[in-house]
C-alpha cells in the first residue's frame, strides 16, 4: 500500500535525474493488482495510461465497499442507506471541488466522462447563447470529442468553427490561436494536454486572450489533470472537463466544472428525475445546481470510486508523480530517439508523459502487435485525433504513455521490443 | 519470441517487405478501393479479365500494415487463371482460415489455399482479420462491379 511518509527513492530511472522527491514506485505498483498478472506469458508492461489508467486497490475497494455496505439510490429515501449514499455522493463531489479548487461544490457536475461534459456545454450553452455567425475556436490538437460536438453545433446553429494551426513540433502556438480571436468569438475550447502527442498547451495565456475578446473558455483536462492537476480559479477557465477513468478512477464517471453564474444561466441538458424541483403536466420547475444537470440516477458508486482515486493521487503527491513521469519521459525519449528507424512525432518543449512515434517501413499496428507478443500494451492507431495524424502526414502512430506506476525498467522493455520490431521488419 | 513468429512467419515478412504486383494496371477492366476504418489503411485492387471471364492479371496499390500488404501480395499470386467463381471460392476458404470458421470442402485449389496458409495464425488475432481481408474485399467489390471497359477511363471503379 502507498505510504506517504516514506522517503525511498526509485531503484531505476533515478539516473534520469530528479530523484530528490521521494517516490516509491514499487510501493505504488503493489497497489495495482492488474500489474501483477502476466500477459502472453510475460510480466505486463502497461504503457497505455493515456487511453485509460489502471486502478489501484483503493479505488476497486471503495466501489466494492460502497456496494457491499452503503448502497442505495440517492436523494430518494428518508431511510438510512439512502441518506448514507447521498452523503457519500456529495462527499465525492466535494473531493472533486477541492481537487480542482472550485469555489463551490455546486460548480461540479458529474457526467459520464469528458465527452459528455463537452457535449453538455455544446448543447446547453451553445444552443442557448450562440447564434449564426458566432465563432468557436479550437486547436489542431483536439481529440475528436472536442471537435465533433462543435460540428454538430455548427449544423444546428450555423456557428463558425475555427481551428488554430500547429507547428512542426506539435505545439499549438499562442499567436496562431490569438490570430483567430475576434469580436464574434464566443467560445474557445481546447485541451490542456494533447492526447495524441502529449504537447502541453499554453492554457493560461490562451484563456486570458480569449477573455479579452469576451469569449468563454472550455478546457479539456482529460490528459492534464492526472499529470498537472488543475486550479480552475487560478486558470479562470469558464468550463473544465475530465474523465475519471484516466485519473485511476472508474469508467462511466467524469466531471464538468462550470462557473456558477454560467451554469445557472444555462438551460438543462437532459430532462428526467433528480433534475427537477417540481413537475406538473403544465409546468416543470428545474432543480438548483448541480442537480439541474444530473438527470436520472447518476453513477453513484463510480463517483465514490472517483473520490477514492483523487484521494489516492493526492496522497501520492501530484508534484512527486509529475517529477517521476517527467523522468520516464526524458529517459524514454532519449532511448527511443537512439533507435535508428524511430521518429518521434510531437517534440513540444513542454510535454506530458506521452510519446507518439513511427518507425520507417513499419506500420504502427505491426509495432503494436509485436509489442503485445512481449506483454507490452501500447496504443497503435489515430488516437481519436485524425486531424493531428493528417497534420503530420501519417495514418497512425504508436503511442507509449506513462503513469505513476511505470518504471525505467519498463522503458527498457519497450525499447528492446522496438528494436525487435526493427530487426523483424527491416528491409 | 513467443507467438509472434506464428503471426509473422518468414513468408509473410518476405511478402510485406517485397510485395508482388504492387503496381497499377492501366489496361484494367475492373478496379475497386477498400479501406480499413480501424486504421485508415487503404488499398486499391486492379484486375484484368479476359473475354472468357478468366482473371488475366491482378495488382494492388496502397500502404498498409505488414499483414494487409502480405495478404494483398499473396492474393495477386493465387488469382491469375481463376474464374470469378473460383476467386470467390478462394476468398471463402481464406476467410474461413483466418477467422477459424468451417472450411469449405476441397475444390481443386489446394496449392493456392496452402500458399495462403502463411496467414493462418490470424485466427488467433481477431482484431487483425480486417487487415488480412482488406485487399480481398476490394477484389470482390471490383468483380461485382459490372465489368466492361478495357481502359482506365472505362474501368468500373467501386469502393469496398
Amino acid at each position: 500500500m502507498l505510504d506517504t511518509g516514506h522517503a525511498v527513492t526509485e531503484s531505476r530511472g533515478a539516473k534520469s535525474g530528479n530523484c530528490a522527491a521521494a517516490f516509491d514506485v514499487e510501493a505504488v505498483r503493489a497497489d495495482f493488482p492488474i500489474l501483477h498478472r502476466p500477459v502472453r506469458g510475460r510480466p505486463l508492461v502497461y504503457l497505455d495510461t493515456a487511453a485509460s489508467a489502471q486502478k489501484p486497490v483503493q479505488v476497486i475497494e471503495a466501489e466494492r465497499w460502497f456496494y457491499s455496505e452503503e448502497y442505495a439510490n440517492i436523494h430518494r429515501g428518508i431511510y438510512f442507506l439512502s441518506q448514507r449514499a447521498t452523503e457519500l455522493y456529495d462527499a465525492a463531489r466535494r473531493k472533486v471541488q477541492a481537487f480542482l479548487n472550485a469555489r463551490r461544490p455546486e460548480e461540479i457536475v458529474f457526467t459520464r466522462g469528458a465527452t459528455e461534459g463537452i457535449n453538455l456545454v455544446a448543447t446547453s450553452f451553445g444552443e442557448a447563447f450562440l447564434k449564426q455567425g458566432d465563432e468557436v475556436v479550437i486547436t489542431g490538437l483536439e481529440h475528436h470529442s472536442n471537435i465533433v460536438p462543435w460540428q454538430f453545433l455548427r449544423e444546428k446553429k450555423g456557428v463558425v468553427l475555427k481551428v488554430a494551426r500547429l507547428n512542426d513540433r506539435g505545439e499549438a502556438p499562442l499567436d496562431e490561436f490569438t490570430a483567430l480571436l475576434g469580436p464574434r468569438t464566443r467560445l474557445a475550447a481546447f485541451a490542456h494536454v494533447s492526447n495524441a502527442l502529449g504537447s502541453v498547451l499554453p492554457v493560461a495565456a490562451m484563456i486570458g486572450a480569449a477573455h479579452r475578446v469576451g469569449a468563454k473558455v472550455l478546457i479539456d483536462g482529460s490528459q492534464s489533470v492526472v499529470h498537472l492537476g488543475a486550479d480552475v480559479q487560478a486558470l479562470d477557465c469558464d468550463f473544465f472537463v475530465f474523465s475519471g477513468h484516466k485519473l485511476y478512477g472508474p469508467t462511466g464517471i467524469g466531471v464538468l466544472y462550470g462557473k456558477e453564474a454560467l451554469l445557472e444561466a444555462m438551460p438543462p441538458y437532459q430532462g428526467g428525475g433528480d433534475m427537477i424541483a417540481s413537475v406538473t403536466f403544465e409546468k416543470t420547475t428545474v432543480a438548483p445546481l448541480p442537480a439541474k444537470f444530473e438527470a436520472g440516477t447518476p453513477a453513484i458508486a463510480q463517483a465514490v470510486g472517483l473520490g477514492a482515486a483523487i484521494d489516492y493521487l493526492t496522497r501520492a503527491g501530484l508534484e512527486r508523480v509529475r517529477v517521476h513521469e517527467a523522468g520516464l519521459l526524458r529517459y524514454a525519449t532519449s532511448r527511443l530517439s537512439a533507435v535508428k528507424s524511430v521518429s518521434i512525432i510531437g517534440t513540444a518543449a513542454e510535454k506530458a508523459s506521452v510519446i507518439s512515434f513511427v518507425m520507417e517501413g513499419v506500420h504502427p499496428h505491426d509495432i503494436g502487435q509485436v509489442l503485445d507478443s512481449q506483454g507490452i500494451a501500447i496504443r497503435a492507431g489515430h488516437h481519436c485525433a485524425q486531424p493531428v495524424m493528417a497534420r503530420f502526414g501519417v495514418p497512425a502512430t504508436a503511442r507509449a504513455s506513462f503513469g505513476l506506476y511505470n518504471t525505467a525498467r519498463e522503458v527498457d522493455a519497450l525499447v528492446e521490443a522496438v528494436e525487435t520490431v526493427e530487426a523483424l521488419f527491416a528491409r | 519470441m513467443t507467438g509472434i513468429g506464428d503471426l509473422y512467419p518468414v513468408a509473410v515478412l518476405e511478402h510485406s517487405r517485397h510485395p508482388r504486383n504492387r503496381r497499377t494496371i492501366s489496361g484494367r477492366t475492373h478496379a475497386a478501393s477498400g479501406e480499413n476504418p480501424a486504421c485508415g489503411d487503404e488499398v486499391r485492387v486492379f484486375l484484368v479479365l479476359d473475354v472468357g471471364g478468366i482473371i488475366d492479371d491482378v495488382a494492388f496499390e496502397g500502404k498498409s500494415c505488414a499483414i494487409a500488404t502480405a495478404s494483398a501480395s499473396l492474393m495477386t499470386e493465387v488469382l491469375p487463371g481463376k474464374t470469378r467463381a473460383q476467386a470467390r471460392a478462394l476468398f471463402d476458404r481464406f476467410h474461413a482460415m483466418v477467422t477459424g470458421g468451417a472450411e469449405p470442402p476441397p475444390d481443386g485449389m489446394e496449392a493456392e489455399v496452402e500458399r495462403l496458409g502463411a496467414l493462418s495464425a490470424l485466427r488467433d488475432y481477431p482484431v487483425r482479420e480486417k487487415c488480412a481481408t482488406l485487399a480481398w474485399h476490394a477484389m470482390l467489390a471490383a468483380l461485382e462491379s459490372a465489368g466492361g471497359g478495357t481502359s482506365a477511363s472505362g474501368a468500373i471503379e467501386q469502393r469496398a
